[in-house]
């Protein structure tokens, strides 16, 4: 059910757009009302659930260390996995922003044999597919960037060149789209195995429906349901001087492509896809291992109720004399 | 109890269930902790005091629970960016799912810690967003019911805050920072574990989570210094709540009242004596070790407080700390912001050695292993290696010096200056990636000792294979609870390797000036081990 029903909701969408357009020409409602309006929407929503988490202080200095302190000089620290400095933090942090370095550390444990011994293989598959994934989709959002730019510049056209350099067919196939296909396929495969599919929501399984079906649509619009690309051009570069005007010929596949992409930049503020602003503020990997060194300050701090010494010797005066420990009073 | 084999048979690592919606609050016997006791929730001061079991059908909550506990949330989302965060971006690629003791030793899927945090994130969907508040159940949110509590309250008593899933979340996702929300929450109506609140009520009143009185305090001292006169021929001072001194030395009170810390009680003795300290105890403060860290922020700093207050009045330098896990977790990351400044305090500076501690210029408090360390590297100790001969020594990572100090090198310089067998567990479970005792966070009670065997297992996993290997006997670590818990469990899963700490190890290589000839260990066995005939 939880797989069946997000699988439904995108096809869903993708139909109401396709028919939308084919049959009423509704170009207008999913080409320019439903871009605009999930635009709006989605900046609004980013930029409060940022504001949000901002907002929420960070009482306490609770870095995960995952390397040797900075006490005594002769031991070797680690500058990154217990960064005592701001550049230690930004390597920290872009090691997993850029190459997912905590997954990188993952194994797997099996239980062998009667005796149920643990043993721990690597497990770097996760961390494979994860990469393919967001490497490659930035690799496709920049080659979109020429849709986008005018004059367009030139990296990107030697991207673009570069990704398609396998010209096996006409037009050429782009690595990037067979990667994140493969990918892709990989993330949501695994997610049907036993343990990840009992941890899975169906947002889970939303979210690569929807990543898939804006793949899948992007491909056909350019290997099957061909469409002039200066159209498109024209046709965003309207959307971007807020001059937006439907395009008789852009085709179906197109709005579907669009009517998936609005909706996904929807939901981003609402899912769990805020983990790409989210990765940047985690306390747990963007403070310096320095709490003995430097005062960290918890802004909602407040008086509590302690029991003084004065207290406890007037409790324990007796037992004090008695054991011939000094008292103050 | 069952016998291992039989303990193990049943662990699955593949759940049975296709979902964890639907709560299940079935207390399984051996599993959970008994709840605190009317006496210490009413002495702290602690809301919805009463007498009260988990295993009770009616909790008697207040009538306003419900509110209570979301009122409760909202006001933690304010005050926390961590439980925020945490709430939102999970993304459940479940990289965490099987670096959980708990759920390596058990196979229940809601100790996966993804699962752990699930059970509070799906009533954060209900109540705290718009996609939950829309589409329920389908977005993954979850009405807060009696059993979700219950259910909450099962879970967040399985997890020991020991951080080794934070290690390997993509985006530093730290279980520990939820189950202390879960247990805040869980404490506005009144549910906490007898094992938590009963020594943190102690220490509160006495100085110490074991309600020692200083009578007896001085006692157990007396007792100390006349067993280290019969090993060494050597009278130590123990000097306690002395005006003026130098130093001020906390260590979990276990040190000098449990066995087998007890050891490492006489080796600090030893070492402070034979360097010549000038140093002192203290009664008031005589816990390192905080049991509020368990309960709430709050609790945390009402017993930590002690520790700086104790050292401006005996206008001590600086502060030296014991061997103890979560008592570092707490100087190291929460003491300067819960009581600081210790701005009447000096940056320590070893009178031995001069070297000076930067790592604790602010906090003014280091650990004994960094300057036990410091002392071996400047040649300032005689040690004789060969009184350790009879062990072959692994070592435990606690999992708070570990993943709150980065605290590595330092004890294993120590193990290697005195002993001269010592070898590595596997890498995946030493170090950062260090696997939990199974009892801490305050689950060490013996009511739950099955939930703790199963916890122990990934650890003592590890200890089987040096053993076997390498024939190791011995188990250093440096955290109370570790020293409390691993005995049993090793005597349990791996049957033949002791647990010491790190500075029983340097008490019987230390070599102390006028010393008699030493016949046995500080355990009183010979110190050469029997040859086998």
């Amino acid at each position: 059910m939880k797989i069946i029903l997000p699988f439904f909701a995108v096809s869903g969408i993708a139909a109401v757009i396709y028919i939308g357009v084919k049959v009423y020409n509704l170009q207008l409602v999913f080409g320019i009302i439903l871009p605009y309006l999930c635009f709006i929407l989605a900046l609004v929503g980013f930029i409060a659930r940022i504001i949000r988490w901002a907002a929420s202080p960070v009482p306490f200095h609770i870095p995960t260390v995952c390397g040797q302190q900075r006490s005594l000089p002769w031991i070797r620290s680690s500058k990154i996995d217990s960064p005592v400095t701001g550049l230690g933090v930004l390597f920290r942090v872009l090691g997993e922003v850029l190459f997912f370095r905590s997954l990188f550390r993952n194994d797997r444990a099996n239980l062998y044999g009667e005796q149920k011994r643990i043993i721990y293989s690597s497990d770097k598959l996760l961390w494979v597919g994860a990469l393919l994934f967001h490497w490659f989709l930035l690799v496709i959002i920049l080659r979109h960037l020429r849709l986008f730019l005018e004059p367009v510049p030139s990296w990107i056209i030697s991207l673009q060149g570069l990704d398609g350099i396998f010209e096996t067919t006409m037009p050429g196939v782009y690595i990037s789209n067979v990667f994140i296909s493969l990918s892709i396929l990989y993330l949501l495969f695994r997610r049907f195995r036993s343990r990840i599919r009992y941890i899975s929501l169906p947002a889970d399984y939303f979210i690569l429906f929807l990543l898939g079906g804006i793949i899948l649509s992007g491909i056909l619009m350019r290997h099957i349901y061909r469409i002039d690309i200066l159209d498109a051009k024209a046709f965003i570069m309207g959307l971007i001087y807020l001059k937006p005007m439907v395009h008789e010929g852009l085709g179906a596949m197109f709005y579907v492509h669009l009517g998936l992409v609005s909706i996904l930049t929807l939901y981003i503020p609402h899912s769990k896809l805020m983990h790409m602003a989210g990765v940047f503020l985690s306390p747990t990997r963007n403070l310096k291992n320095n709490s003995r060194m430097k005062r960290h300050i918890n802004p909602w701090d407040y008086p509590v109720k302690v029991h003084t010494y004065e207290e406890w010797e007037d409790e324990f005066k007796d037992a004090l004399k008695e054991a011939g420990i000094p008292l103050d009073r | 109890m069952e016998k291992p084999d039989e303990l193990k048979k049943d662990i699955d690592l593949i759940p049975k269930k296709e979902d964890w919606m639907d709560p299940e609050v079935e207390f399984k016997k051996g599993r959970y902790c008994y709840g605190a006791p009317l006496k210490h929730q009413q002495y702290l001061e602690l809301p919805n005091p009463r007498e009260w079991q988990p295993s009770d059908i009616d909790w008697r909550l207040p009538e306003n629970w419900k509110e209570i506990i979301l009122n409760g949330m909202a006001d933690l989302l304010k005050k926390n960016r961590s439980f925020r965060l945490f709430m939102d971006i999970c993304v459940r690629c479940g990289a965490c799912a099987d670096k959980c003791h708990f759920f390596l030793g058990s196979g229940d899927p809601k100790n996966m810690p993804v699962l752990r945090a699930e059970l509070l994130r799906s009533v954060y969907r209900r109540y705290f967003t718009l996609q939950g508040r829309l589409f329920g159940r389908l977005a993954g949110a979850r009405e807060l019911t009696i059993d979700v509590l219950k259910e909450w309250f099962y879970y967040f008593y399985q997890c020991t805050e020991c951080r080794r899933c934070s290690v390997y979340c993509p985006y530093g996702i730290d279980t520990c920072e939820i189950t202390m929300i879960g247990r805040e929450l869980l404490n506005l109506v009144g549910c906490n574990i007898q094992w938590v609140v009963e020594p943190a009520s102690n220490c509160f009143r006495t100085g110490n989570h074991l309600g020692v009185p200083p009578h007896a305090f001085k006692e157990t001292f007396d007792f100390a210094i006349d067993e280290i006169k019969d090993l060494t021929g050597i009278k130590v001072e123990a000097p306690i709540n002395r005006k003026g001194a130098e130093v001020l030395f906390v260590a979990p009170s276990a040190d000098y009242f449990a066995s087998p810390h007890w050891f490492t009680f006489l080796g600090y003795l030893m070492l402070f004596h034979e360097i010549g300290l000038d140093y002192t105890w203290s009664v008031y403060a005589s816990e390192g070790g905080n049991f509020g860290l368990f309960h709430s922020m709050e609790l945390a700093k009402r017993l930590n407080a002690k520790i700086y207050a104790e050292a401006k009045r005996l206008k001590v330098k600086w502060i030296l700390g014991g061997e103890c896990g979560h008592m570092w977790r707490t100087i190291h990351q929460y003491m300067d912001t819960f009581n600081g400044p210790a701005d009447f305090l000096e940056v320590p500076v070893s009178p031995i050695t001069g070297t000076r501690f930067d790592n604790a210029k602010s906090t003014k408090m280091v650990h004994i292993t960094e300057f036990t360390a410091d002392l071996i590297y400047n040649n300032m100790l005689n040690l004789d290696k060969t009184r350790n001969d009879k062990w072959r020594v692994t070592f435990h990572d606690s999992c708070n010096p570990a993943r709150s100090i980065g605290l590595f090198e330092e004890p294993r310089f120590i193990i290697k200056n005195t002993c001269n067998h010592f070898f590595e567990m596997p890498e995946n479970t030493i170090k950062e990636m260090t696997f939990c005792c199974g009892s801490g966070a305050g689950l060490g009670a013996d009511e739950n000792l099955e939930m703790r065997l199963r916890g122990g297992l990934p650890r003592a996993n590890a200890v089987d294979y040096v053993r076997k290997r390498y024939g190791v006997n011995m188990l250093a670590c440096m955290c109370a609870i570790d020293k409390a818990a691993l005995p049993a469990l090793l005597e349990y899963w791996v049957p033949g390797v002791e647990v010491c700490g790190v500075h029983e190890l340097v008490g019987n290589a230390l070599v102390m000036k006028g010393e008699k000839q030493r016949d046995t260990n500080l355990r009183g066995e010979p110190i050469m081990a029997e040859e086998k005939g």
